[in-house]
């Protein structure tokens, strides 16, 4: 009876890793076949292996310039976004204000709304400002929109910690700022590193303020470069595979290192209320 | 001297919070507000020679006459449905089978996060190639070498919307399974014991012990994954750019047609208010069903 189980969770198990890996495994192995082997029927398992697609990726269609705009927006979006969630997180878990409900609630409603709803004004805003074609015009909207997530997963995490450590850092004098930023976040390290990698991956992924913002390639981010690979006569599938790989093996890599920290981070809150 | 600390405590408390307030003030707010009161005018960008009138309601009038709107409202909410069925059902599966002990279950928790992890505008090219009518794999899977039976999947309205159910399916079943296993994990083996020595099978187990309590993390993956499916747009705008024949036309994706490819930043503004007011109704009711859980302090 035991085993039994076992055998069906092990069969479930190779069929869940079966259907999440194969797609993907699929477009990387395309991404290193010749444009020859990539049409083939039947289709090539095993290519000879070329990095042709990588190499016309980056020579024809920018590739390299597509990841630098994307480092630099993802992690200066992180870098500010954290800074503020650590402040504002800190303020949701310890301390008395007045509408500390609806502050909530309006930023659980900022993380959720459709885009659409704000893209006209944030796109005038933004040409009024000359700001369209700018890093500071993606990284500004993109603070806005990954700030409810990083406020929520550092006020979860603030509110484990025991409430002593403040009340001795008091007794000894530290003043309210001192005892969060001396105190409480070398404590939650863990939690700032958590809510880094989430807010991270998100400004790496987003695409629809990117494609809006981002009208010449100069400033365009790979999300909105993959997009956009055209052909001039048939579709460049071994470059689109060879620059989505790129843009995925680090997220990838994060996954398999961090997967305890990421699965926290994605239920912080919303479980445990 | 108390109240002097309670004082301070509410200096710093303001503090800490306008820098969060200004961002979602001027990036958030004001843009909603801002697109009513584009809804209400007629602005084309382009045609400055128009001026931007005021019309008040015209352009709610115009969108409740406009054919493809409606239908794009249409396909935004068998979308919706249809996606967040299915993610619940297979995450269920996902997180019944990860809570389980077994050799590698970091690993497997780390490989089912890979569509989840995946940019969607990847995830969507992916899904475009296998759905591919020349040498996608899903038609050698099918047909194998018989070329002629090969299907443009995305070429016919109910396969299209058919392959961008899948492509969503795939990247966010993992997510909702994440977040019902967090659920899972609140419950003490002690209840699963207790019911077993009074003789209770593992089926009245599961529907006794595990349903009810992991209804919470439920409707939280369903709040979440409602909200997500019904912004849907870089899927539509990678795999079928709204077609065929509209059938894969959604809101935010007509929304942005509107406002930024046709210029109709009046028109399409009005979308923008229309989709934001569905969403809000959407969250409210599921705040409801919640009891206010999210928004409760400590």
């Amino acid at each position: 009876m035991i085993d039994m189980k076992k055998a069906l969770v092990y069969m479930v198990v190779c069929v869940i890793l079966f259907m999440s890996l194969i797609p993907f495994l699929w477009f990387v192995n395309t991404s290193l076949k010749s444009t020859v082997e990539i049409t083939t029927i039947p289709p090539v398992l095993f290519p000879a292996g070329t990095l042709e697609s990588y190499r016309s990726a980056i020579d024809e269609y920018n590739l390299l310039h597509f990841v630098r705009n994307s480092l630099i927006v993802a992690s200066i979006t992180t870098v500010v976004t954290i800074l503020i969630s650590i402040v504002t997180g800190y303020a949701i878990a310890r301390l008395r204000f007045a509408y500390k409900g609806l502050f909530m609630g309006s930023l659980l409603v900022v993380s959720m709304f459709p885009q659409i709803s704000i893209a006209g004004p944030v796109w005038r805003i933004l040409q009024h400002l000359g700001w369209l074609n700018s890093y500071q015009g993606l990284i500004i909207p993109y603070i806005t929109l990954t700030l409810p997530l990083g406020v929520w997963i550092l006020a979860s995490f603030f509110k484990e910690l025991p409430p002593e450590l403040e009340a001795a850092a008091r007794v000894d004098g530290c003043s309210h700022a001192q005892t969060l930023f001396r105190i409480i976040v070398p404590l939650s390290a863990p939690g700032v590193f958590t809510a880094a990698i989430l807010v991270f991956i998100y400004a790496w992924n987003e695409f629809f303020f990117a494609l809006l913002i981002m009208t010449q390639q100069d400033y365009q981010t790979l999300p909105v470069g993959i997009a956009l690979f055209q052909g001039q006569y048939t579709m460049p599938w071994g470059e689109i595979a060879a620059a989505s790989t790129v843009s995925t093996v680090p997220l990838v890599l994060m996954v398999f290192i961090f997967q305890k920290r990421i699965i926290s981070g994605l239920t912080a809150g919303a479980v445990k209320g | 001297m108390r109240l002097s600390l309670a004082a301070r405590e509410k200096v710093f408390a303001a503090a800490l919070l306008t820098p969060s307030l200004l961002f979602v003030a001027v990036f958030a707010f004001y843009p909603i507000l801002y697109s009513v009161y584009l809804s209400l005018h007629r602005i084309v960008l382009g045609l400055p020679s128009l001026g931007r009138p005021f019309i008040g309601l015209d352009n709610y009038r115009q969108l409740l006459g406009d054919g493809i709107a409606l239908h794009s409202l249409l396909n935004t909410l068998v979308f919706v449905f249809t996606t967040t069925f299915f993610e619940i059902l297979l995450g269920l599966v996902i997180a019944l089978v990860i809570h389980q002990r077994f050799r590698g279950r970091g690993m497997v928790r780390a490989a089912i996060l890979v569509p989840w992890a995946i940019p969607t505008v990847v995830s969507s090219q992916m899904w475009r190639f296998l759905f591919n009518d020349k040498y996608g794999l899903l038609n050698y899977a099918l047909f194998r070498s018989d070329t002629g039976a090969y299907i443009a999947w995305l070429a016919h309205p109910a396969t299209a919307f058919g392959a961008i159910v899948v492509a969503d399916v795939w990247k966010t079943s993992s997510f909702a399974g994440l977040l019902i296993l967090a659920g899972l994990q609140l419950i003490p083996d002690e209840l699963y014991h207790a019911a077993k020595i009074d003789g209770a099978s593992p089926w009245q187990r599961f529907r006794k012990i595990t349903l009810p309590l992991i209804k919470p993390a439920v409707l939280i993956a369903l709040l979440f994954r409602t909200m997500d499916a019904f912004r849907v747009f870089d899927l539509v705008f990678v795999m079928t750019q709204g077609g065929p024949a509209d059938s894969t036309n959604v809101l935010q994706f007509y929304g942005y047609k509107k406002i930024f490819a046709e210029g109709m930043m009046g028109y399409g503004s009005t979308i923008s208010v229309f989709v934001f007011i569905i969403s809000l109704i959407i969250s409210l009711f599921y705040i409801r069903v919640m009891g206010m859980r999210l928004f409760r302090e400590g």
